[in-house]
């Protein structure tokens, strides 16, 4: 393992280097280009222009009668810009569904592609056999001189993509704004049509129609997770790509038989699985981290407030059990003894051998979030005009969310009221505590 | 019965079958799911001949309508959870199963008896050489196993067409009616599975996909009525059947793709020369009503 491991990273064969190029590189332009159409909601449009090509390479070679890839790729090019052409007039001029034009499109283009496939086969043209490279691909045929056309064609895609930048990135996001400030949309999105084709024509050779497909898409939504900005996505989305470009040039060279295209799906597949779940902010992990500290919080804060209350009750009461906090409000029993032992963990109450006390941090915790419950109660009758029987549940909701400016600005507004509707007193001296 | 026959009313058979969930793939603007779908189904096949070690029909059709319903499910996830667009969220999932489908294929591809061809291409022609008996009659085992599927559609959408129709043109009224739209569509999903992997073995991965969106996409054109948009998706794939048939017999080519030819001929003649909507009718139109417009007042 160790020495095949080696003899990969080191290019030390010539056949290697090349695959490895050329999948690498042809990841970083898919990865790159892939980060616009994603963001415009047109994933699938590289699908079917995948497809699309195939008709193409077939006429082209019907009529030329030689299988140089720079004849086909020319006829590639034209059938791939055919079939978005196509797919705009229908749309422009039919009701039908976006994605309905979409699969017609595709599937009606590459049957004809195969019918003219067959049609070669069957005429017994002996050269027919580059033409399977389109459809499957064949990462491990590659020659110096299709890794120099990926350098070429990826070199210019990403070219154009930085010149354009701006204007793409406008309409990635916001195609409404971006017409309605008297934008050409329709131009930008044929500049990056005119450009899938581009990438694709040459892609397919590699990995073929379908995988092909995947590289413009999986890439760029692995790389949606870890950022906000587009250049950052883009550089991201390209490293994804030509990331697994390499793994999976390593995989195929590693165990034999194993197709490369495939296997670069896997991997990128792999590097997206990765990003949804633990990429930090917007990944799933992350999500449902916030997700439970909210609730924590949140039930810490309705804990605190009980144990306030059952204080103010009866004043001389310093020791609550678990019993009087559920008499006093509902809570689930087994959360409560978790929430429970977490207060005293952090600090915000002592355990003690038949109860519970405050300690100074979750007295004035207690404090501040009744107080806010019963400011809220204030501004909805007052302010509002709520029926003083309807404010309670509106601001159990409130207590939450209300940020310390908030809060100020209730103060003043309500002008510091000394009790809620309920005729409760509002409690404002924090350091007022009564156990420690 | 003629060899020739046989191919034809199989195709007709397919045809129909794909047209009448395609209608209602289209109206639900689900219709990628059908391309989606007929990539995804790979490993289920060839997990099913890895397990099985046969070409039975039974296990492949439910290796097969497994893995389209992950399809379903995981592209749901991938929305729900993953907060990925539905067309980014498919086109993940999709790619990523058929690249597992072809490892697996590379991989084991001496047990199994399933090549890269017969993924594209499907292999009607050799409808006539094999045969199955049942119930004492002998015929072409595709008969059997089309026929059934193509039963089960009609059945699906004969006793479910209210249900279908409103989940498909009004969604929020369906639900209020106590109609569960998340099971009807998940009962479609599996007719589609089911019918997309019974095709793919005569018809191809991708020309399933022309069978599905080609005759209610052409008939949409035609019609809005579901009944009438239904019979003649059902007359344009058997047409385009029939047709593609000898186009196919003519140029020595693919039948499946013959069928196709003719799909995409039959929409471009519809979309240009339709009687209502069609694209000459209005460009005339278009050119025509100024005149009108300045005739009209004299009469």
């Amino acid at each position: 393992m160790m020495n095949e491991l080696l003899d990969f990273i080191l290019l030390r064969e010539a056949n290697t280097r090349y695959v490895v190029a050329g999948t690498v590189l042809l990841g970083l332009t898919a990865g790159m280009l892939g980060s616009f159409t994603v963001l415009r909601r047109r994933a699938l449009l590289g699908d079917a222009i995948a497809h699309a090509v195939l008709p193409g390479v077939c006429l082209a070679f019907m009529f030329t009668g030689t299988k140089d890839p720079f004849i086909l790729l020319v006829g590639a090019l034209i059938s791939g810009g055919l079939a978005t052409f196509f797919m705009d007039v229908v749309q422009r001029n039919t009701k039908l569904p976006p994605d309905v034009v979409l699969a017609l499109v595709l599937s009606v283009f590459f049957g004809i592609g195969i019918f003219l496939l067959t049609m070669i086969q069957q005429s017994g043209m002996a050269a027919q056999t580059g033409l399977d490279k389109f459809l499957f691909g064949q990462a491990a045929s590659m020659m110096g001189r299709d890794v120099v056309l990926f350098g070429l064609i990826g070199g210019s895609v990403l070219f154009i993509l930085f010149i354009f930048f701006n204007p793409l990135k406008l309409i990635s996001f916001d195609p409404a704004f971006a017409s309605s400030v008297g934008f050409h949309v329709f131009r930008y999105d044929a500049l990056l049509t005119a450009l899938l084709v581009a990438a694709i024509t040459v892609g397919i050779q590699a990995v073929g129609v379908v995988l092909m497909a995947a590289l413009l898409v999986t890439p760029a939504v692995a790389a949606r997770y870890w950022t906000e900005d587009l250049r950052v996505m883009m550089w991201l989305a390209g490293a994804f790509g030509a990331l697994s470009g390499w793994l999976g040039a390593f995989a195929s060279y590693y165990i034999p038989g194993l197709p490369t295209g495939p296997c670069v799906v896997v991997a990128t597949t792999f590097i997206f699985a990765t990003s949804m779940f633990f990429a930090p902010e917007r990944g799933v992990m992350a999500r449902w981290l916030r997700h439970r500290q909210t609730g924590r919080r949140i039930m810490r804060e309705n804990v605190l407030k009980t144990l306030y209350q059952l204080h103010e009750e009866v004043p001389e009461k310093q020791l609550f059990t678990l019993h009087d906090i559920s008499e006093k409000r509902f809570f689930v029993p087994q959360e409560l003894a978790l929430c429970l032992r977490r207060l005293v963990k952090e600090g915000y109450v002592r355990q003690a051998e038949r109860g519970y006390l405050f300690q100074q941090k979750g007295w004035e915790e207690a404090i501040r979030i009744t107080r806010l419950h019963r400011l809220w109660e204030v501004y909805l009758a007052e302010h509002l005009a709520f029926p003083d029987d309807h404010v309670h549940a509106d601001a159990e909701a409130m207590e939450h969310m209300i940020t310390p400016e908030l809060e100020e600005k209730l103060r003043q507004t309500l002008n510091h009221p000394l009790h809620d509707p309920h005729a409760s007193p509002i409690p404002y001296n924090n350091s007022a505590s009564t156990s420690t | 019965m003629s060899m020739e026959f046989e191919i034809i009313f199989t195709a007709v058979m397919v045809a129909t079958a794909c047209a009448l969930v395609g209608t209602f793939m289209m109206l639900r603007k689900i219709t990628m799911l059908a391309d989606a779908i007929s990539h995804a189904v790979l490993p289920g096949i060839v997990l099913a001949f890895l397990l099985t070690g046969s070409r039975n029909v039974l296990p492949m059709l439910i290796g097969a309508g497994l893995l389209g319903l992950l399809t379903t499910w995981l592209t749901e996830l991938l929305r729900n959870r993953g907060r990925v667009n539905e067309d980014a969220a498919m086109g993940t999932v999709f790619t990523f199963l058929f690249a597992v489908g072809v490892i697996l294929i590379s991989l084991f591809s001496r047990q199994v008896d399933l090549d890269q061809d017969c993924v594209l291409y499907g292999e009607i022609a050799y409808v006539p050489l094999d045969l199955e008996t049942h119930l004492g009659l002998t015929l072409p085992r595709a008969f059997w196993q089309t026929g059934g599927v193509l039963l089960l559609v009609v059945a699906f959408v004969g006793l479910g067409y209210k249900e279908l129709k409103l989940c498909a043109f009004d969604p929020a009224y369906a639900v209020s009616v106590g109609i569960s739209t998340v099971v009807w569509h998940y009962a479609l999903m599996s007719v589609v599975s089911l019918v997309t992997v019974s095709s793919f073995e005569s018809v191809g991965a991708i020309l399933v996909v022309a069978l599905i969106v080609a005759p209610p996409a052409t008939a949409f054109l035609l019609t809005d009525k579901l009944r009438w948009l239904l019979g003649i998706a059902v007359g344009i794939g058997g047409l385009s059947s029939v047709l593609g048939y000898y186009v196919a017999a003519y140029y020595n080519a693919s039948i499946a793709g013959g069928i196709t030819v003719v799909l995409g001929a039959l929409f471009l003649i519809v979309f240009l020369f339709a009687p209502d909507n069609g694209l000459v009718i209005r460009w005339q139109k278009g050119r025509r009503t100024p005149q009108s417009v300045v005739a009209e007042p004299s009469r």
